[in-house]
């Protein structure tokens, strides 16, 4: 079902910083992570997370950095900066605020 | 931290970005392989599972697009792309690239040279305190057309002491001396400047080694006190600091050194080698004298607003003077200008001339790349087409042209910024007289003017080709391609109008190249009233210390003429005060006791001379009425006067002036003086009207007023060799005296006319050049026109056309936008002439003569730049320019 172009914009933007909000992830693990934890209701296009990626990076809200996987190869590991973890309390708020506010139309009816 | 790490982020992105690109792909793959080793894990088969993991993930190309797109420095990445993608093709075409940049740098030099100039000469204010501040006042007399006139030492004593709209004044006027030998140095006679004690504090200059003067200096009798400027202190003294509260001894005299002005101290002008106090560069009785100007006054405003007020209580007092006075020349009002506008008042005009000259040859040169780069973008027609047919957004296809003439700009920019500066060099050191010109430097505003003249050259050459390549319907330019016959006619228009613009320019530029050097002729040939040829000059003043008495003065005078006529190769030798075109020395206001007293604002003014006996034959000045002086005319009985023809016409108009009397005071008091003879006029300054002019025996021998004179020598042979000879009679009389402006006649005239010959040089040059632009343009466009047009020539030949007729095709074709250009530019060119009217001599703004020559001249060019193509096209063979298609 759902495309990132699906999802409401921003989204994956708070999808990526919640995922990250726990250990430091390279792509891969964030959009498994996302699948498994939706019950696999979100299913990202995989390589549509690295566009948002570069540009969370660019923006500073998360950090990059090269080191080796468990497999020992040379893996990017994306972690959470602490403006990041800010960005994600805010993004968190307006989310259940707008979430919150479809809930209330949605049951109203 | 955020931005700290952000920064980190920008950095990466600008330095490592090719690591980073090659990164991303490593990050996909490493998320592929994941997702393959997952999908093999659920029992998939290597290919199945590779196809599945590449669906799941996307297209890699786009995503790396995307993913690039999200990084910061996209937009440097797109400009180094078009300078690569420009450079690419510039080098494809050398010759093209190679013109244009030189197109370039001879504008950008110019246009930069000659704003460091501007910059430095009229735009910077002047190195004072508070510069804005400084005026300098003037006497203006009601009867007189030259506003500004200098002023009597009364009247600054006065204005001084009386008014109070001012927060100071200071006065300075011309002087000079001969400096002695202290410890061996040659004799020099020195130009130098007397300045009331307070001018150096109100300009703000502080000395560079002891202090300026005081107020007690700065009075009759006082001890004698100098300070030197640093051009003197380090060429006459070494740059010895114990220089200072030592004597020098000036026409004889000792004076005390108090100071040492600043290096970069050189008002009014850098001649002036040191400065003594005001008042004592006067004699007693003229200190206080109403009717004696020579002074220059500088004021400096209280606050810019005052500046009316503050002048009109001077005039106001001014007028009281000159009720008091009635009858001697003391002037009713009092007027001022910006000390900056006194300091440029020669040069401001030649120098916004020049600048526009410049302006004007860089706007050809500019619109010359565009044609360029028209000519090209019609040879690409096909490629923008299929560019743009493939989806090349028209603001991407813009942008790298542009970027071609940024390039350009560049290069020719870069070029002729180091060009500039050998020229602004070359230019300061040519222009004699040319005022500050020892502030001129180029810093951080020229290289400013200079980057942005780059730029705004790139965008207006770049722009107009760029916008017309890409705006012709796609579909048209692609169905053009394929039948030439009709094609391009649009861009043909576009490259005549850019060639009528270049043509109209370089007709305003040739007219007012032409009015400058036909004023500059007529100033070298104007006749200065006595002979040129053959004539030296030589001048010697000599100190009242040792020359007391008007016997010693006149036997100085007599004994040297004596020793130059016995040299051989002398003609004739004469004394005079100034010979003609060496300046206007002095005036003097006078009555004729006998003509009835004519209004009082009447001032009867004339320029003055003192003369020997032998001048006026010496000079072959001719003799209209009366006599010369005889040898009678000597010491007490020197009770008369020679006058110009001028003169005899302007005062004795239908009378003979002989033995009539001009009432005048030489020294203090007035005297009546005999009209014994009338002479031909002679000129004071090349290019300034004839003044009525009166002489008075040198003979007199007074050691105030006698005692500066010129000796002129009319040789058999080369004057110059004789300058040796007549030092050496100085030497032998007074081994002690110096002499100076050792000059021919011819060589007055080319030092008067220097400044014009130049300026009228440059821009004829500027002229020139633009008009080899034009050709070329003209040549280019042509030549451009007659390959796109070949096969339809071609086809008119097969039907019939004679070769006359196709020659006549093209040159009508070629001499349309030349016609065009020719009757914008002579319109242009008479708004220009009435522009620089005050510049010119001699000759109107509207010259005939000029307009003609110019016209003739530049159709000439056109026609050789329009036949060779036109030739060209005349030798098409029918059949092989059908085939071509």
């Amino acid at each position: 079902m759902g495309k990132p172009n699906d999802l409401v914009q921003g989204t994956l933007d708070l999808l990526i910083l919640k995922t990250l909000s726990l250990e430091p992830k390279h792509g891969w693990a964030i959009a498994k992570r996302i699948e498994q934890t939706s019950n696999e209701v979100l299913q990202v296009q995989q390589g549509s997370l690295y566009p948002a990626l570069h540009r969370l990076e660019q923006q500073g809200w998360i950090r990059g950095k090269w080191s080796e996987s468990e497999t020992g190869r040379q893996v990017k590991f994306y972690s959470l900066t602490s403006a990041g973890r800010a960005r994600l309390e805010k993004e968190m708020e307006s989310w259940k605020r707008l979430s919150a506010a479809i809930d209330l139309v949605v049951d109203a009816l | 931290m955020r931005w700290l790490h952000r920064i980190r982020v920008l950095m990466l992105m600008l330095f490592n970005r090719g690591t980073e690109k090659s990164r991303l792909n490593q990050e996909f793959e490493f998320h592929l392989e994941q997702q393959i080793a997952e999908n093999v894990s659920h029992g998939m088969d290597p290919g199945a599972a590779r196809a599945a993991a590449m669906r799941v993930f996307g297209n890699t190309g786009l995503l790396e697009e995307q993913t690039h797109s999200e990084w910061s420095w996209n937009w440097l990445e797109g400009i180094w792309r078009d300078l690569r993608y420009g450079t690419r093709t510039l080098l494809r075409t050398p010759g093209f690239s190679v013109t244009a940049i030189v197109v370039m740098a001879l504008g950008i030099g110019a246009t930069t040279s000659l704003f460091t100039i501007v910059l430095s000469v009229l735009l910077r204010p002047l190195p004072f305190r508070d510069p804005g501040k400084l005026v300098m006042l003037y006497e203006h007399f009601r009867a007189f057309k030259e506003p500004y006139n200098v002023v009597a030492p009364g009247d600054f004593r006065d204005w001084r002491a009386q008014t109070h709209g001012f927060e100071d004044m200071a006065a300075w006027r011309n002087w000079g001396g001969n400096l002695s030998g202290e410890r061996g140095e040659q004799p020099e006679t020195a130009l130098a400047a007397a300045g009331s004690w307070n001018l150096f504090t109100l300009l703000g200059v502080q000395p560079a080694l002891g202090r300026t003067f005081t107020p007690d200096e700065d009075r009759i009798g006082a001890e004698n006190v100098v300070m030197l400027t640093w051009t003197l202190f380090q060429s006459r003294y070494g740059g010895d600091t114990n220089i200072v509260g030592k004597q020098i001894r000036i026409d004889s005299k000792p004076y005390t050194v108090i100071g040492v002005l600043p290096r970069w101290f050189s008002y009014p002008d850098p001649t002036i080698k040191f400065w003594v106090p005001y008042t004592p560069a006067f004699m007693p009785e003229q200190a206080l004298m109403h009717d004696m100007h020579q002074s220059l006054v500088v004021a400096r405003l209280k606050s810019l607003e005052s500046r009316t007020a503050a002048v009109k209580e001077v005039s106001a007092l001014q007028y009281r003077i000159h009720l008091q006075n009635k009858g001697k020349p003391v002037a009713e009002d009092v007027v001022s200008r910006p000390m900056i506008e006194d300091v440029v008042n020669d040069a401001k005009t030649p120098l916004i001339v020049l600048m526009a000259a410049v302006g004007c040859m860089l706007l050809i040169a500019c619109l010359n790349v565009s044609n360029l780069l028209v000519a090209r973008g019609a040879a690409r027609k096909k490629e923008v087409a299929i560019r743009q047919a493939l989806g090349g957004s028209r603001w991407k296809l813009i942008q790298e042209q542009v970027t071609e003439s940024v390039l350009i700009s560049i290069a020719g920019g870069t070029l002729g910024i180091l060009l500039s500066f050998s020229a602004t060099d070359w230019v300061v050191r040519r222009w004699r007289d040319l005022p500050r010109a020892d502030t001129i430097h180029s810093d951080g505003t020229v290289l400013a003017f200079a980057i942005a003249i780059v730029f705004a050259c790139a965008l207006l050459a770049g722009l107009i080709p760029a916008i017309s390549s890409t705006s012709k319907g796609l579909l048209s330019s692609l169905q053009d391609s394929s039948r030439s016959v009709q094609g391009s006619a649009s861009r043909a228009t576009l490259r005549k109008l850019l060639l009528t613009g270049e043509i109209g320019l370089t007709v305003i530029l040739l007219i007012s190249a032409g009015l400058l050097f036909r004023s500059f002729l007529n100033l070298k040939t104007s006749d200065l009233g006595c002979v040129t040829e053959n004539v030296l000059t030589m001048k010697y003043g000599l100190p009242d210390k040792q020359y007391d008495k008007p016997e010693k003065v006149l036997a100085f005078h007599e004994g040297l003429l004596e020793r130059v006529w016995a040299l051989p190769g002398v003609r004739a030798a004469g004394l005079v005060s100034t010979p003609p075109g060496g300046g206007y020395e002095g005036d003097n206001v006078f009555t004729i006791p006998e003509h009835p007293a004519q209004g009082p604002s009447v001032e009867l003014d004339a320029v003055t001379r003192k003369a020997d006996p032998g001048y006026f034959s010496a000079l072959q000045i001719p003799l209209l009425n009366g006599r010369f002086f005889s040898n009678q005319d000597r010491l007490e009985h020197t009770h008369t006067v020679i006058i110009s023809k001028k003169f005899a016409t302007q005062f004795f108009p239908g009378e003979n002036p002989i033995g009539k009397h001009v009432r005048m005071a030489f020294k203090d008091k007035l005297e009546d003086l005999e009209i014994i003879g009338v002479v031909g006029d002679t000129l004071h300054d090349l290019g300034q009207p004839i003044k009525a002019t009166i002489y008075r025996p040198i003979f007199n021998g007074d050691p105030m007023i006698d005692s500066m004179a010129t000796v002129v020598v009319r040789t058999a042979g080369d004057p110059l060799a004789m300058a040796l000879p007549v030092q050496k009679q100085v030497s032998a009389l007074d081994p002690e005296l110096p002499v100076y402006d050792v000059l021919t006649m011819q060589q007055i005239i080319g030092k008067a006319t220097a400044s014009q010959s130049f300026s009228a040089s440059l821009v004829l040059a500027f002229a020139v050049l633009s008009l080899m632009l034009a050709a070329v343009g003209l040549y280019g466009v042509l030549s451009f026109l007659v390959t796109q047009r070949s096969s339809e020539i071609g086809i008119r030949m097969a039907l019939g056309a004679q070769r006359g007729e196709v020659l006549r095709l093209v040159l009508v074709d070629g001499m349309r936008p030349v016609f065009l250009g020719l009757i914008f530019g002579l319109s242009g060119g008479a708004v220009a002439g009435m522009l620089i009217k005050s510049v010119l001599y001699g000759t109107r703004p509207l010259d005939p003569g000029v307009f003609v020559a110019m016209a003739v001249s530049l159709l000439l060019t056109a026609l050789i730049a329009s036949v060779v193509p036109a030739l060209r096209a005349c030798r098409i063979q029918p059949i092989q320019a059908l085939r071509m298609e």
